[in-house]
């Protein structure tokens, strides 16, 4: 059965509903159906696929797609809340290595000048993204320190990596007669230069600012794929289409994210955010320890509570356990609001989720620019797991957080830090939150101790 | 349609393309930047068709190969994006009443 006039209008239909889809998936209300309706654009394009004219091997792609989707369907379904930045960032590598694949085969095929330079760029920016990505899907599971990789000389070392890489392309596209390296050995060469070039890129970037840098390559891995569309004669519209769609709205994204975070991104790549302390001795006073009782006892008697939550208490499963207190401390007059950072978690939205996922109700989550001015009003503050972005320090001149907008918790009568030991944020900072006058640091695994105040308040 | 043609009808397209993606993404909430993100990693997916044409037309054992891992990897893309941003999509739920048992 030839079915392969179909393609071309199936493709188009694609299209359109991956654009309705995405519309939809940036407003609350439509968000869900709207990825149901790229995903099944998604499904009927892949199976007219079949139908391309003088397509053989289709046992191979059969069996190919059933491995890749099995794998992803099965890792992304098991999978907790709380990895689910560096599952994207995983996925989106894979995006970016198959695409390099497909310029592989498009340069090994014999092509134009124009073709060629196209999926040479292609190939490029689609293996910096795979490898790229997979750093950063390390560094977020913790297979890798999360803190950014420096060694001296390590920008010029770049440089002539990307030189070089460059320099290879450009051979594989012109192939000189003059010059006796032959497409076997370029070819490979220019190949393993982009995936250094992106394992060598993502390196210095700390842990804190992998979100932004997952969006970037996210945008990247749809830039390649549009490429990758002009391997084919006549050109894949659908991939040119949808890649330049993700790789506009990607690039958007990311500039977005590194102003929620007050990032340049010249600073994120460049940076090495996090990597050298702070200019010490500006700390004074020391950490003074709270027991459970004696917190139970200051919110029973306090009239306004809010919440700062932070990755820490996702990391501890504290969430469920958070709710409770909530619902708690409501029954007994109290008023409770939680105040999301706009970084909190791994990435914007990310907190939202994991407090969505408790039970937490939405109206009871507000966003930094609402919450601020309500600090100096407020009788306790519990910070639970957050770090970075409740550091006042990024009010001071010369903390490499300054600038950053933070939640500013110090300004509430009391401050309770719930956190596990006296270690580093993300950032790797010192938090001169800790150290005044008043708050009060309740150390434990975030679980536990939210638990045990909960027992302590049942019984007054 | 010559080659050239075809090329920059394609330019034409793409940058088009640009404009939509930028007008749809622009003026989005920041807690949906995540599953926006996660989302477009999806729609990038459409590799996977890419994918397929290239290892249809493979001829030689080595496009073969880079081909079917081309599959593979579009196919785990697809699959993969599509769950994960379901999974955080779920959470944005309102009227879902059973609370998640914290993952």
């Amino acid at each position: 059965m030839d079915l392969s006039f179909a393609i071309e209008p199936v493709y188009i239909a694609t299209i359109f509903f991956f654009i309705v889809g995405l519309q939809r998936m940036s407003h609350p209300l439509t968000a869900r159906s709207g990825i149901v309706w790229a995903g099944a654009a998604m499904l009927i394009a892949t199976l007219v696929t079949f139908f391309t004219t003088g397509l053989s091997n289709l046992v191979l792609i059969a069996i190919a797609i059933v491995i890749g989707g099995g794998f992803g369907y099965i890792a992304a379904k098991r999978v907790a809340m709380t990895n689910m930045p560096q599952m994207i960032a995983l996925y989106n590598g894979m995006g970016g290595g198959a695409a390099a694949c497909i310029s592989a085969v498009a340069l090994l095929a014999t092509h134009s000048m124009v073709t060629g330079g196209i999926a040479v760029v292609g190939g490029l920016i689609g293996a910096v993204s795979f490898a790229g990505s997979i750093i950063a899907f390390f560094k977020l599971q913790g297979w890798m320190p999360s803190r950014p990789i420096t060694f001296p000389g390590q920008q010029i070392v770049n440089m002539a990596i990307f030189l070089l890489t460059v320099i290879s392309g450009v051979l594989i596209v012109l192939q000189p007669a003059a010059i006796p390296i032959s497409a076997a050995v370029v070819l490979p060469l220019f190949f393993i230069l982009s995936f250094l070039f992106g394992i060598l890129m993502t390196l210095p970037i700390g842990g804190a600012d992998m979100p932004v840098v997952i969006s970037m390559y996210n945008a990247f891995t749809g830039l390649a794929v549009a490429l990758d569309g002009f391997s084919f004669a006549p050109p894949n519209y659908a991939m040119i289409i949808a890649g330049v769609i993700v790789g506009a709205a990607g690039s958007l994204l990311t500039l977005q994210m590194a102003k929620a975070m007050n990032r340049s991104l010249g600073n994120v790549f460049f940076g090495a955010f996090g990597a050298t302390d702070t200019d010490g001795g500006q700390v004074k006073g020391s950490m003074k320890a709270i027991e459970t009782d004696d917190v139970a006892v200051l919110l029973a008697y306090a009239d306004t509570v809010i919440i700062a939550p932070g990755y820490g208490m996702a990391v501890a499963q504290a969430q469920q356990k958070v709710k409770e207190l909530t619902d708690l401390l409501e029954n007994k007059g109290i008023s409770v609001k939680f105040a999301i950072h706009p970084v909190a978690g791994r990435m914007p939205g990310h907190m939202n989720v994991l407090l969505a996922e408790a039970g937490v109700s939405y109206d009871r989550l507000f966003d930094r620019d609402e919450i601020n001015p309500e600090f100096p009003a407020t009788d306790v503050v519990l910070v639970i797991g957050a770090n970075d972005t409740v550091n006042p320090a990024a009010h001071r001149q010369g903390s490499p957080l300054f600038g950053m907008p933070i939640l500013d918790v110090e300004q509430a009568k009391n401050v309770i830090v719930l956190k596990r030991g006296q270690g580093r944020g993300f950032a790797g900072i010192e938090n001169d939150l800790f150290y005044r006058d008043n708050t009060r640091m309740l150390y434990g695994d975030a679980q536990e101790t939210v638990g045990r105040l909960i027992q302590s308040l049942k019984k007054l | 349609m010559t080659e050239i043609t075809a090329f920059w009808t394609a330019i034409y397209i793409a940058m088009l393309a640009a404009f939509t993606g930028y007008v749809v993404i622009s003026r989005v909430p920041v807690i949906l930047h995540t599953p926006l993100m996660s989302g477009s990693n999806f729609i990038h997916g459409i590799v996977l068709v890419g994918a397929m044409v290239a290892l249809g037309l493979a001829t030689t054992p080595l496009e073969q190969v880079i081909g079917f891992v081309a599959v593979v990897l579009g196919a785990a893309n697809v699959t993969g994006g599509y769950v994960v941003t379901e999974r955080i999509l779920q959470m944005f739920d309102r009227s879902g009443k059973k609370p998640g048992k914290g993952a």
